[in-house]
């Protein structure tokens, strides 16, 4: 047992990325032996990361994994040259959001993609770009972090494109692959110029080095505008409505994650690699520019949407500015540590992994929409509700939560944001909480467009057992979040916080030793 | 264990539940002290249209673009400006992408 608690950092990656090399070899089998390997894969990746995270929030530093032996510095030398897993509270917090997307994704695919060709592929990019996300937030290396950032790119084009009969897919699929491409050229580019000013490319080892000097200063924009990008932050937004909107239902909700990996390697380049090397003030203030724009125009293109997964798209950008607003003013008093910096942080971070569940769960129940009315365009949608009541019943979860309708889980995290930015400047929390009312005003539209009012056809075929299973875990990963969140925040998200926002000694440490 | 500390006071959300299902209870039992004695599925308690023909129920339902349309309307000049920056077209994408490049470049470069 020790040995899997001790290797788990490594298995998270390691099972998933075989699983994926495998599954289309077992899919030449059999289909159903597929797609319980791809299964049992799921749930090993869930418990590993379990083991991960456990292992983490009971220890009081960050553990290291080397590949390849154990000293993270070998003997006499005065760098690390192993590759090194690091993984402290923020990083197990990440690996929480991601297997829970990723286990209810999976299950809830398997029905859904159940009578179209190409689930071999489906399976295997789906498990490659779940071992991408694992990467990105467990990896100690920078040059590491952009291989899994590539990886997970070429993984999720691979899906957004994936019903390759239709134009829009192709187009969404060219559009962010390009978009991603070029975000990872700067990232390699920033890695570059500071593996050639420093000589490494460990994260600590960097962080422990780093001066703020120009040619610092440049990879810091590089990276800063290239991760923003790829969360989604306005005005780089635009290829997010395209890939949520034209992927598949259950990949759109692992898009959501993936987005999430980016703002994770945004916050721990700010935080740990760069500290205070840099003004944390004005860092801070270019996240909450960004998390300001990204709320208001998110949610106000999210009102005119037509289409159902457009509109869920646009809504979970506005949801990024959320947590951006958050870490921003956790990071812009970072320097002072003022007590409500720490709310900020808490309720930023907070906010990705209930945003995760409730974007999921929308996701997930536009999917069992779209297949029951044949159309994405709400127009064209009217009562559903008839015949898909729990997924009515869903959706109406997933739409509170987001909006921050008490007692959802989304509720307590965006309290959280408001009273602590309210502290930091007034004007920060009375837009976001614009936000959120505009937020209910488009799911009220969806929810009068889609479900209520007389049947406008045949009957509607209700979502499967599997579907079913996974809407109701995500609903109820909401519900729980929001009644307890005292249990969570105290749990999960505050040592998460605490490792961005004063751990960056104990990161630099668990390396370099001292 | 379930309440959380906001920064400026406590948020707990089962005593707000509890409070929420007390409210619901009084709704309900205001409800329950109304009138019984109206006959179940006849015309009384089918909506009152007078004298015209009824028309057909999915001509009734309020559809997406139908709703909020004042409020875009009212905000047009906004909505105008917005649409057009979302092209579609990707160089666009990219015009976006290099121009907050060269705005955080500015401002990290000005910084000591």
């Amino acid at each position: 047992m020790n040995a899997l608690i001790f290797n788990a950092p490594v298995l998270l990656i390691a099972i998933p990325l075989l699983g994926a090399f495998a599954v289309p070899l077992i899919g030449r089998i059999s289909v159903p032996l597929r797609r319980i390997f791809t299964g049992l894969i799921a749930l090993l990746t869930t418990a590993c990361a379990g083991l991960v995270a456990a292992h983490v929030f009971t220890s009081a530093a960050p553990i290291t994994y080397v590949l390849g032996g154990m000293a993270t510095l070998p003997l006499g030398m005065h760098f690390p040259i192993r590759i090194i897993l690091e993984v402290d509270g923020m990083s197990a917090f990440m690996v929480i959001l991601t297997a829970l997307v990723l286990i209810t994704a999976i299950f809830y695919s398997f029905p859904y993609w159940r009578r179209r060709s190409g689930g071999n592929m489906y399976e295997a990019l789906f498990l490659l770009l779940g071992a991408g996300i694992f990467g990105m937030e467990l990896t100690g290396d920078l040059f590491n972090f952009f291989v899994f950032l590539e990886i997970t790119s070429i993984a999720a084009c691979g899906l957004i494109g994936f019903r390759a009969w239709q134009g829009k897919s192709q187009e969404a699929a060219f559009k962010t692959m390009t978009l991603y491409t070029v975000s990872g050229l700067f990232v390699l580019l920033a890695i570059g110029l500071l593996y050639g000013e420093y000589d490494g490319l460990n994260i600590a080892y960097l962080a422990a080095h780093i001066g703020g000097s120009m040619v610092d200063k440049i990879a810091l924009g590089l990276l800063l505008t290239a991760l923003a990008m790829k969360a989604g932050a306005v005005p780089m937004h635009m290829w997010a409505p395209d890939a949520y909107g034209e992927a598949p239902a259950p990949i759109a909700a692992v898009l959501v994650a993936n987005s999430q990996a980016s703002l994770y390697g945004l916050f721990r380049v700010l935080f740990t690699l760069y500290g205070l090397t840099i003004s944390v003030t004005a860092l801070g203030w270019i996240l909450i520019t960004l998390a300001l724009l990204t709320i208001f125009v998110g949610v106000t293109m999210a009102l005119i949407q037509s289409d159902i997964k457009r509109l869920i798209a646009y809504g979970a950008v506005s949801q990024i500015g959320y947590m951006l607003l958050g870490v921003g003013v956790g990071l812009a008093t970072s320097a002072g540590h003022q007590p409500f910096g720490l709310v900020a942080m808490q309720g930023g971070i907070f906010h990705m992994i209930n945003d995760a569940a409730c974007v999921g769960l929308l996701f997930l129940s536009a999917g069992a929409v779209i297949r029951a009315a044949g159309t994405r365009n709400l127009n064209r949608m009217g009562g559903l509700g008839h015949d898909l009541p729990w997924t009515a019943v869903f959706f109406m979860i997933g739409s509170f939560a987001l909006a921050g309708i008490p007692p959802f889980n989304g509720f307590a995290s965006k309290l959280m944001i408001y009273e602590s930015t309210f502290r930091y400047s007034p004007i920060l929390a009375v837009i976001a909480i614009l936000g959120s009312i505009l937020l209910l005003a488009v799911f009220v539209k969806v929810f009068q467009s889609a479900f209520l009012g007389p049947r406008l056809g045949a009957p509607a075929a209700r979502p499967s057992g599997w579907m079913f299973a996974a809407m109701g875990t995500l609903a109820v990963v909401v519900i729980a979040f929001g009644l307890f969140p005292g249990f969570f925040v105290h749990t999960i998200v505050t040592p998460a916080a605490k490792a961005l926002w004063m751990g960056r000694d104990a990161y630099i440490g668990a390396v370099m030793g001292g | 264990m379930n309440a959380i500390n906001t920064g400026f006071g406590i948020w707990s959300p089962v005593v707000w539940t509890l409070l929420f299902l007390g409210v619901l209870g009084i709704g309900f039992w205001i409800w329950g002290a109304g009138r019984k004695d109206y006959k179940k599925n006849s015309d009384q308690t089918k909506p009152f249209l007078a004298g015209n023909e009824e028309p057909d129920p999915a001509r009734l339902h309020v559809s997406g673009d139908h709703l909020y349309w004042g409020m875009t309307a009212g905000l047009r000049a906004y909505y105008d400006r917005i649409r057009e920056w979302h092209t579609g077209v990707l160089s666009d994408y990219f015009a976006w992408f290099i121009g907050v490049l060269a705005v955080v470049f500015i401002v990290i470069g000005l910084l000591r």
